[in-house]
């Protein structure tokens, strides 16, 4: 059994939408003290020694799933990947299955990418010990990534309140925006998105967010842009006549960029689509701190493992 | 809590961190080599301390740096609330070099043990030495203090709390009673 050691975390991490702003805040403290830990010659602490972690993820990842395993490991915990692909899971094995015969090998924390929104909550109440982590499900949240984007956006302008954040492109099959949305404004950003009609869904102002329909207006006056990936998985179909036309119109590109705030700074949440959504010259220019992003999700991910996981109380 | 004797007065704290500086010079015959760092949290202002009468002893600067154990206590899964991590900073590798670890009071040895931990996690120094403002005894690991500022005997019911201007306001040590 558990109990509230840790005085502000609870048991899991399933999204941003149950957090407090001193929860948020404590989350990211905590993973300013460990991004150096990524800088040292030996870049290992013994803070999850003998816990083990399973990364079971349903779904295609290589940055979450990397990035936590490094996370993992940089805190000394056992790790364990489990993917759908060539395992029970493609022999018609149920999620919950799958679950209890891991949590039947004890591990301390499971992290679970799925394509159904609430995955990881259904894992979290059948699961009473174990600390579940959401890296993604379906549309629903990805906590870690929002965590990541605000000590981000943190290191580079200071702090969150007040700053103007515009998010541009698929806002309705995003996991990234909502989390996003509801950290920022939790924090007192002011979020701003922008996309082609189809692709924002009708009533997201109820998030607390301005929607603007060009990308001119999203860019003008913001402190971060957020470029999100098309997802062309799971649209089905386009929702959009093409992605030349896509590009055309809320492409990224320097040219674009020249009335932004002089010191703009870009970011994307990764796989980019280089040349649908952002250019080239973008990614790879002086406004982009996508690879700082990389780095950082070590450090929000080792936080977010170290509080859920060193918080193991004795009873 | 009462206050049940004023131990140190800002004063002689002052006293004693300047003595524990020069303990500190003559130990290792100089400052060739020397770095103090402080460990997290009230080691930070003491080894400061220590480092600038160093410094102006000796007429040139020596090295501080700051160490966070927080990752290493063997209490992790016991302590309520837990602190929060906060990053370690060293001045320069500490490969070779003579580390003088600082902390406010010694007691049961378990915050040197994680420091000593910690620290070898950054490199191998030639000598690591232990310099605290107070020792008052009640040890559970084989750990020594190399520097002491005051050596009080005490109870084990008794609290003992370091105040510095830079965390508290004031300098002072006092005996606590629960």
């Amino acid at each position: 059994m558990r109990t509230a050691t840790s005085s502000l975390l609870t048991k899991d991490l399933l999204g941003i939408e149950s957090l407090t702003p001193d929860e948020i805040n404590l989350i990211l403290d905590t993973a300013e003290g460990f991004k150096e830990v990524s800088e040292r010659p030996v870049k290992k602490v013994p803070a999850l020694r003998g816990q083990l972690v399973i990364n079971l993820f349903m779904e295609a990842s290589t940055r979450t799933r990397v990035s936590f395993e490094i996370a993992e490991k940089r805190l000394s915990a056992d790790t364990l990947n489990f993917a759908a692909s060539g395992s029970s899971v493609e022999k018609g094995e149920t999620l919950i299955d799958t679950a209890e015969n891991l949590v039947a090998m004890h591990p301390d924390m499971i992290v679970i990418r799925h394509k159904h929104p609430g995955a990881a909550k259904m894992l979290a109440d059948r699961l009473p010990n174990v600390s579940i982590i959401n890296a993604g499900d379906g549309a629903h949240e990805h906590p870690t990534q929002a965590l990541l984007d605000a000590f981000t956006i943190r290191e580079r302008l200071g702090r969150l309140d007040g700053i103007k954040v515009s998010v541009i492109g698929d806002i309705a099959h995003s996991r990234v925006v909502r989390s996003n949305i509801h950290l920022l404004t939790k924090m007192n950003a002011n979020v701003t998105v922008a996309g082609p009609p189809s692709l924002i869904p009708a009533g997201i102002e109820r998030m607390g967010v301005r929607v603007v329909h060009s990308l001119d207006d999203a860019i003008r006056g913001a402190d971060v842009i957020m470029m999100l990936r098309i997802q062309l998985e799971r649209q089905g179909k386009l929702s959009f006549p093409s992605l030349r036309e896509y590009y055309n119109t809320f492409g990224l590109t320097p040219e674009r960029l020249r009335i932004a705030k002089r010191d703009v700074i870009v970011m994307h949440p990764g796989p980019m689509n280089r040349g649908v959504e952002i250019a080239s010259d973008v990614a790879d220019g002086p406004w982009s701190v996508i690879l700082e992003q990389v780095t950082n999700g070590v450090a929000v991910r080792m936080a977010v493992l170290y509080l859920l996981g060193g918080a193991h109380a004795v009873e | 809590m009462n206050v049940k004797k004023r131990l140190l007065d800002g004063a002689r704290m002052n006293r004693a961190i300047r003595r524990m500086a020069i303990e500190v010079v003559e130990k290792n015959r100089g400052i060739d080599d020397l770095i103090i760092v402080g460990i997290r949290s009230r080691g930070v202002p003491i080894g400061e301390r220590m480092a600038a009468e160093i410094s102006e002893m000796e007429g040139k600067p020596v090295p501080f740096g700051i160490l966070d154990i927080t990752l290493y206590r063997d209490d992790l899964t016991t302590i309520a609330p837990q602190p929060v991590v906060k990053p370690t900073k060293l001045p320069e590798p500490i490969d070779d070099k003579v580390v003088v670890l600082v902390d406010d009071v010694l007691y049961t040895g378990r915050t040197v043990r994680a420091a000593l931990d910690a620290l070898i996690d950054f490199g191998r120094p030639k000598v690591v030495m232990l310099a605290v403002l107070v020792d008052r005894g009640h040890r559970e690991l084989p750990i020594h203090a190399d520097v002491i500022g005051k050596t009080v005997p005490t109870d084990a019911n008794e609290v003992i709390k370091v105040k510095l201007t830079e965390t508290d306001g004031d300098d002072e040590v006092l005996i606590m009673e629960k």
